[in-house]
């Protein structure tokens, strides 16, 4: 290799090297931006608009100087700029004061409740998949056919049915009649003591354990929920996926691919998926943030101990501490998960990719 | 010269909502190992001419024909799945647009070795020799590189190249070019036709070259046919085409600018709704 053309390629790394640090630099801007966001939301919707807090603690017929107490103490006197400085900075150290309900530290109860949420999301959203993206397909490249309408059908029932009366028939039918799973709960109270949890979730704890017994069990009582949540995230995703598809198919390259003798089944499956799922990488992305934070109902319905059954409860009664701490969570996922669907969309999309 | 490709009234139409349109009404040509050109404007069947030969009409299109025969198979009989073999590997095609023709999220090697492997039961090493070959026999001067570009990556020109070497890299004996430089600069078209023209008479390969531009197609090919409104109105050597008899193609002829005259107004057509019996 010649001298100019070492000092040009090491030129091309170094020009490279700028780029992705530029990138990196564009990428921790927005993730602190929307983060600050989130906060500023959370705190003004927390501290500013609803009931005085104090009150919440001290109760109504506490005299005047204990309620000036308290509020000192809680640092409410400060001027709201304070406030939310404060209230960041707690946050940033993983600290959201504590919950006037279970009297325990908001990240702890946090820590408890939320793998729970989370695994029903996760199994939900791969259960959404599994069957979302194959029903779309068929969909698609059967348009107008019988099983097209049929995916259509079971698409608009999954958008429109309301989840507290699925979970409730659900419950009614497999549970209590046909006796098919468990019933509400993540896992049967005979293994209250036996099981201990690893990683919060408990499909992988009863592995890691090596406790099928737990496992068969855990798996009677998130089947339920999980398919459910599932339901609604195939309803969503089979139609995308269908109309990605369908506009995939229609692309010149398909003709191309027809035009070299490809089988049908490596056009469909190999070039017009492949790039259906670069969109298709955010919709799945969106529906597993949903799940996330919308199993409110589901986990009401099955007495899930997840983090919207946390947050609902703590609403009730007003205990704004574990609210917020909720919600920051849960507005925190979302912006990874946000950010991990981007990283994604570069990995399957050569054009979006930074050179 | 024995025959590559025998059309004999072939006839497509598509059912719509408001009746049978029909975009093919009864062609009629043969081919052996030369260069056939076939003009017309937009909407004259010369692409579905293409695409039925090709067996890539669209589902609902009803293609008859009283002969549609390559190489003594009868197209219209054979199964999907023979066809499906035959293309590719005996009847190829290039379309019109590298930016769309060519699949974006995968590499352009990858797209040629595909081609490749569809009829033939070779290793993933000899694909891409093969492969790579076929990218340098399209005159592409850095074949390694290219192999690995995604189609974004380069110019139209390079991507058609690509395009021609994926079309042709299981050697097809028939070439169906769909108005293959209509999407390229004027300069990069030259180019192009260059090295299609090299590798169909290297190759022996039979060429249907489908374009509207009747002048490119006079100088590119040894046979005109000129379609209009699913008819074919006239077929000559590309040689006379000055001598055409058809009112169409004079007409046509006639609109062209010449060099050097001041034509203005240039003349349009007069389209005479005899010319679409």
């Amino acid at each position: 290799m010649s001298h100019t053309e070492t000092q040009q390629s090491a030129g091309r790394a170094k020009g490279r090297a700028y780029a992705i640090a530029a990138s990196i630099a564009s990428f921790l801007v927005i993730v602190v931006t929307t983060y600050l966001g989130l906060l500023a939301v959370t705190f003004f919707i927390g501290r500013v608009v609803p009931i005085d807090p104090v009150l919440a603690i001290v109760g109504d017929r506490a005299p005047a100087h204990v309620m000036d107490r308290v509020r000192e103490e809680m640092g409410l006197n400060l001027p709201y700029y304070q406030q939310f400085f404060l209230y960041v900075k707690g946050v940033l150290s993983g600290d959201f004061g504590t919950s006037v309900l279970t009297t325990n530290p908001v990240m702890t109860d946090i820590r408890r409740v939320f793998p729970a949420t989370m695994e029903l999301a996760t199994v939900g959203t791969l259960i959404g998949v599994a069957f979302g993206i194959p029903l779309g397909v068929l969909a698609a490249v059967k348009r107008g056919s019988w099983a097209d309408q049929i995916v259509r059908v079971i698409g608009l029932f999954g958008y429109s049915i309301p989840i507290f009366w699925l979970g409730l028939l659900a419950l009614l039918v497999f549970y209590a009649r046909l006796g098919w799973t468990a019933g509400p709960g993540r896992i049967d109270v005979v293994f209250e003591y036996t099981f201990t949890p690893i990683t919060g979730f408990y499909l992988l704890d009863a592995v890691l354990n090596r406790d099928w017994a737990a496992f068969r069990d855990i798996f009677a009582h998130i089947i339920l929920p999980a398919t459910l949540l599932g339901y609604f995230s195939l309803a969503y995703i089979s139609r995308m996926t269908r109309s990605f598809m369908l506009n995939e198919l229609h692309q010149e390259y398909i003709v191309a691919a027809r035009a070299k003798g490809l089988s049908e089944r490596r056009i469909i499956w190999g070039h017009a998926l492949r790039n259906a799922g670069v969109p298709l990488i955010t919709v799945i992305a969106l529906s597993y943030a949903g799940l996330l934070e919308g199993s409110v109902l589901t986990e009401s319905v099955f007495a899930w101990p997840g983090l919207g059954l946390y947050i609902t409860n703590s609403l009730q009664n007003a205990d704004m501490n574990a609210v917020l701490g909720g919600t920051i969570v849960i507005g925190s996922v979302f912006i990874a998960i946000n950010l991990l669907s981007d990283v994604l969309y570069r990995m399957l999309d050569p054009r979006t990719r930074a050179r | 010269m024995s025959k590559l490709l025998e059309v004999e009234d072939l006839r497509v139409s598509f059912p719509t909502r408001t009746g049978l349109v029909q975009a093919v009404r009864g062609v009629s040509f043969s081919l052996g190992k030369e260069r056939l050109g076939i003009v017309g404007e937009s909407g004259s069947g010369k692409s579905q001419t293409g695409r039925a030969i090709m067996g890539l009409t669209a589902e609902t299109a009803q293609i008859t024909a009283k002969k549609l025969d390559f190489n003594g198979i009868d197209l219209l009989k054979a199964s999907p799945a023979q066809r499906r073999a035959m293309r590719g590997k005996r009847i190829a095609m290039i379309l019109q647009d590298p930016k769309y023709s060519l699949n974006p999220v995968m590499t352009i090697g990858r797209q040629i070795v595909e081609a490749l492997r569809a009829h033939e039961r070779i290793g993933g090493a000899e694909a891409r020799r093969r492969a790579l070959e076929m990218l340098a026999a399209v005159q592409i001067r850095d074949p390694e590189r290219v192999f690995n570009l995604y189609p974004h990556e380069v110019s139209g020109g390079m991507g058609q190249r690509a395009m021609i070497a994926m079309m042709l890299v299981a050697g097809p004996e028939l070439l169906i070019a769909d108005e293959p430089t209509s999407a390229l600069d004027v300069t990069v078209q030259l180019e192009v036709l260059g090295i299609l023209n090299r590798l169909v008479a290297e190759r022996g390969m039979g060429l249907i070259f489908v374009s509207h531009d009747l002048r490119l197609v006079s100088s590119f090919c040894d046979r005109v046919i000129v379609m209009y409104a699913g008819r074919i109105v006239e077929e000559l050597p590309a040689s006379r085409l000055a001598q055409a008899e058809h009112p169409y193609t004079r007409g046509l002829l006639n609109c062209m600018p010449k060099i050097g005259a001041d034509r203005h107004p240039l003349p349009v057509l007069d389209r005479k709704p005899e010319w679409a019996l």
